[in-house]
């Protein structure tokens, strides 16, 4: 297991579902969801949770600014 | 064994910066004007200058800056915010003061004031988003739109013959004296976002130390405009802007100006 994980929150009512963060992500952590939110638009979600580092790549380049990004340590290793 | 990662202050690495208001941006989504907005809100608060900044937003998509970054602001005639920001820094010089304009504002109706701006080496900053397009208006050709490039005033295609060429008023700015930094970024990936963010740092620093105006050009994606997905656009810019708008520092001065 990784010693240092990551993981992200999105603000799902204020993302438009642009996608650039899905494809900045180098671990192909992010999809688009199937549902919508309150405005008609899919969200930012993690398709693939476990392989989030917490690089941050994604909220740099989100317009939005929806995406928060956490990292820690195993505190198992 | 896997762990779950706890969503606690102490982990967080990375997030929106209390400088940007609450407010959701009117931008088109995947519009590079976001994430233009979201670096200087977090240049400007990293260098603690929240109090001292006033922002001159220009007409143009971005015309609404001042809804979502929390300093002061004056909201310009269309191509007349280097005017009203030479006039803010004068009388304010203790101010950080910077415009943010779009490529039909800047380079077409403002160009003089532009122009006149940086050749008088006013200590501002001007963030200039060029997406090669009027993207409020609806997608009409700028003096900035590539050859060949299709808008709803160019149907077929810029053509030289008819509509003169594109310029890149960066490199003709950056022969004034006034200018002390002159340089190119975009903020399409992680990477570019950061070393932009640099340049508006730079930028800013310049504008505080009296040396003369910086001019950061941020080649950018309208997506709208342009008719493609955000993530599309992108990859157009990369293959189609960059080759043309060449990123990377014009000119850095070394020499202050003289008095
Ligand atoms: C005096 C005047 N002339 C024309 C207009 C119409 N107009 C509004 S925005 C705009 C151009 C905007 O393009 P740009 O500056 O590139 O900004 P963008 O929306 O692409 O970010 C024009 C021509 C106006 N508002 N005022
Ligand atoms: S029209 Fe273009 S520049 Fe304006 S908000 Fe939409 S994508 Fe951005
Ligand atoms: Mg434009």
């Amino acid at each position: 297991m990784a010693k240092i994980k990551g993981t992200v929150t999105v603000d799902v009512e204020k993302c438009k579902g642009c996608g650039v963060c899905v494809v900045a992500c180098p671990t192909d952590v992010l999809a688009l969801s199937k549902e919508v939110n309150g405005k008609g638009y899919p969200f930012a979600m993690q398709a693939n949770p476990d392989a989030c580092t917490g690089c941050a790549n994604c909220a740099v380049v989100c317009p939005d600014s929806c995406l928060t990004v956490y990292r820690q340590r195993d505190p198992n290793a | 064994m896997s762990f779950q990662v706890e969503i606690t202050p102490e982990n967080k690495v990375y997030g929106k910066t209390p400088l940007l208001t609450d407010n959701v941006m009117h931008y088109c989504p995947g519009c590079s004007h976001g994430t233009i907005h979201k670096l200087v809100a977090e240049v400007i608060e990293e260098m603690g200058l929240q109090d001292k900044t006033i922002g001159v937003s220009p007409v143009g998509c971005s015309v609404f800056a001042y809804n979502y970054i929390h300093i002061d602001w004056i909201q310009a005639a269309h191509g007349r915010a280097c005017a009203v920001a030479t006039a803010a820094k004068r009388l304010t010089p203790e101010k950080m003061v910077f415009t943010y304009q779009g490529d039909g504002d800047l380079s077409a109706i403002g160009t003089a004031e532009s122009i006149h701006a940086c050749n008088r080496g006013e200590n501002i900053v001007v963030i200039y988003v060029n997406n090669a397009i009027y993207g409020m208006t609806g997608g009409q050709m700028a003096p900035t739109t590539l050859l060949g490039m299709k808008t709803a005033t160019s149907p077929a295609g810029r053509e030289a013959a008819i509509h003169g060429y594109p310029y890149k008023i960066a490199e003709i700015v950056s022969m004034l004296d006034g200018v002390c930094y002159v340089t190119r970024q975009s903020v399409q990936s992680p990477a570019a976002a950061r070393k932009a963010k640099k340049a508006l740092r730079q930028a800013f620093e310049n504008a505080m130390a009296g040396k003369g105006l910086s001019f950061v050009e941020m080649v950018s994606s309208c997506n709208s405009g342009w008719k493609q997905s955000p993530v599309d656009a992108n990859k157009w810019m990369e293959e189609n802007m960059f080759p043309f708008y060449k990123l990377g520092d014009i000119k850095v001065a070394t020499e202050p100006k003289e008095a």
